[in-house]
């Protein structure tokens, strides 16, 4: 199995890194803060104004270590990568996968649908019982219609406009009970729908920062098997999107990202205090809640789970790398499809 | 795979290393040398180490014999090119030379013939190149620090041109062979979990029906 290596994430304004040896140092003030072997890493993201040496952006780029630019709220700036195991073939393969999309983008929307449900269904399971009835019976009627949507893309002809469309309706029935989901007694936790660019209240802050580290994760994992993240199947390309990273990002959503959302807000470790309201009315995380999320989102991809496909363990934050791969094999004829990542 | 792929391919030659992978495992060499999708273990990092060192080329003579490191080697009959560790030329009574290729090899001799392919590869481009028989080449183990004499008999040469024309063919067509049927030689390939050859035999279509029909008929528990 493919070593789950590590991501450095540096938020603190001002920090310096440089290469020290084969290390990574961190220095806040000239005070050296961090220091980790540049072999146990896979990448390097920082958050805003911070000094990178140019030894240590060369040896990242020989070492194969992807550095991620990020404005201080988590919006995408740049990359530096060095040269990409590039292959020219997989690419085609891939670009001409991109004009008939029509089963890849099946297995896209199976998986999610599939692990929205069972986060729905995993939510019953666990407190179900503290729930009002009616609040209950709404959950499970969603859970049953999502049943039914799964069972319909599996079935349905080669429309991609059609497949797509089934993929909305189910994110507006799983979103229209994921207010049932908050347990927090913070009156402004609460979901009243999806918002973003600018986030509007805290929920949506939070689920849109760790919908930003997905996607980086995704980004790389793309990257290191040689495919390309701009070109996608359900997600219609566009300039500067990176198309294919969020087409893998759609299974993993909401395990990855929602249900630690709701974790970190159900354990109030996240609280109102931990959010920043601009005047406009955006909703930041603090800088404090930034730390607590970035910590939570590493525990989170140790967790070790059973690949259905693969029929053997691996920790969540390889899934990205894992999925990236059976879609390059698939691409290259060794698979007949691209196979889900199913959540159990 | 279209044959516009191919097209882009097949007037190059194919490194002459990829037929050390390409006797162990077709699909191996491909995704090292074609899908460009490489694992480093321990065993290939320490390769690089030791070639780092043989690799620095020139020439020298030693007891009369004439010594050529890192030498430029082709054969265009079977469509291979790349560098010889080593080739030392023995004088011959009636003044000519015989060329003897070396290859420098960690570890210590394996009971597959991937090196002895490679070796004998060399040999073949040396014979084209020069018009001179090479009868025999060594192999040297870093771990046994012995030289391993490798006569090239009528069977290695017939499995040296095989491996060549097998890989030649996947070279020009740009399409990924299945894994091999040698599943024991999985067991110690640096590229498994890239290969993925459990996966690569596995009906993924089929597999998603199932799931979608198992998963979608579960029910929340009471």
């Amino acid at each position: 199995m493919k070593k789950l290596l590590n991501t450095v994430y540096v938020t603190t304004e001002g920090a310096a890194l440089r290469k020290d040896s084969e290390n990574l140092v961190a220095e806040v003030e000239g005070e050296e803060k961090a220091r980790v072997p540049l072999h146990m890493l896979a990448s390097i993201v920082v958050f805003g104004p911070i000094f990178l040496s140019p030894a240590l952006v060369a040896a990242c780029a020989e070492a194969g270590i992807c550095i991620t630019l990020l404005g201080r709220n988590g919006r995408f700036q740049a990359r530096i990568e060095g040269p990409v195991s590039g292959n020219v073939l997989l690419r085609r393969a891939q670009y001409r996968a991109s004009d008939r999309p029509e089963d890849i983008v099946r297995s896209l929307v199976v998986g999610k649908v599939s692990n929205q449900r069972a986060v729905l269904m995993r939510a019953l399971r666990d407190y179900g019982g503290e729930m009002e009835g009616a609040v209950r019976d709404a959950i499970a009627v969603v859970v049953e219609r999502l049943a039914h949507i799964m069972r319909r893309v599996e079935l349905a002809g080669e429309d991609v406009d059609r497949l797509r469309g089934s993929e909305g309706e189910a994110a507006n029935l799983y979103f229209s009970v994921f207010d049932h989901l908050v347990r927090s007694p913070d009156a402004e936790m609460r979901w009243t729908g999806r918002s973003r660019r600018p986030p509007l209240d805290p929920l949506n802050a939070l689920l849109s920062f760790l919908y930003t580290l997905l996607t980086h994760d995704c980004r790389s994992a793309c990257e290191s098997v040689g495919l390309d993240p701009s070109v996608g199947f359900l997600h219609r390309d566009r300039p500067g999107r990176p198309s294919l990273a969020l087409d893998l990002m759609e299974e993993l959503r909401p395990v990855l990202v929602d249900r630690l959302a709701l974790s970190l807000v159900n354990r109030r470790q996240l609280r109102t205090g931990d959010f920043d309201r601009s005047d406009s009315g955006a909703v930041l995380l603090t800088d404090e809640a930034r730390r607590t999320v970035l910590t939570a989102w590493q525990e989170r991809k140790k967790e070790e789970r059973r690949h259905a496909f693969l029929e053997e363990k691996a920790p969540l934050g390889l899934v990205p790398f894992l999925q990236a791969q059976m879609l390059a094999r698939h691409l290259r004829g060794d698979l007949d499809a691209y196979p889900p990542w199913f959540w159990k | 795979m279209t044959a516009a792929d191919a097209g882009a391919l097949d007037s190059d030659p194919f490194p002459l290393s990829a037929l050390q992978h390409a006797v162990y495992c077709l699909r191996q060499a491909t995704l090292i040398h074609i899908e460009r999708a490489w694992a480093d273990n321990r065993f290939t990092a320490e390769g690089h180490v030791l070639h780092a060192v043989a690799d620095k080329g020139g020439s020298r003579k030693a007891r009369g014999v004439r010594r050529v490191m890192a030498l430029p080697l082709a054969c265009k009959r079977l469509g291979f090119a790349g560098t010889a560790d080593l080739v030392e030329f023995h004088p011959q009574p009636d003044g000519t030379e015989t060329p003897y290729p070396v290859e420098y090899k960690r570890g210590k001799p394996k009971l597959h013939r991937a090196d002895e392919v490679q070796l004998c590869a060399q040999a073949l481009a040396l014979e084209e190149m020069t018009g001179t028989p090479a009868p025999q080449g060594a192999i040297f183990y870093a771990e046994t620090k012995r030289r391993v004499v490798v006569p090239f008999d009528a069977e290695l040469r017939r499995l040296t041109e095989e491996t060549a024309t097998a890989f030649a063919d996947v070279f020009s067509s740009g399409v990924t062979p299945p894994p091999t049927t040698r599943r024991e030689r999985c067991r110690a390939c640096s590229l498994k979990d890239i290969c993925r050859p459990d996966a690569a035999a596995r009906p993924a279509k089929a597999w998603r029906a199932r799931m979608v029909a198992r998963l979608s008929a579960e029910e929340p528990a009471p």
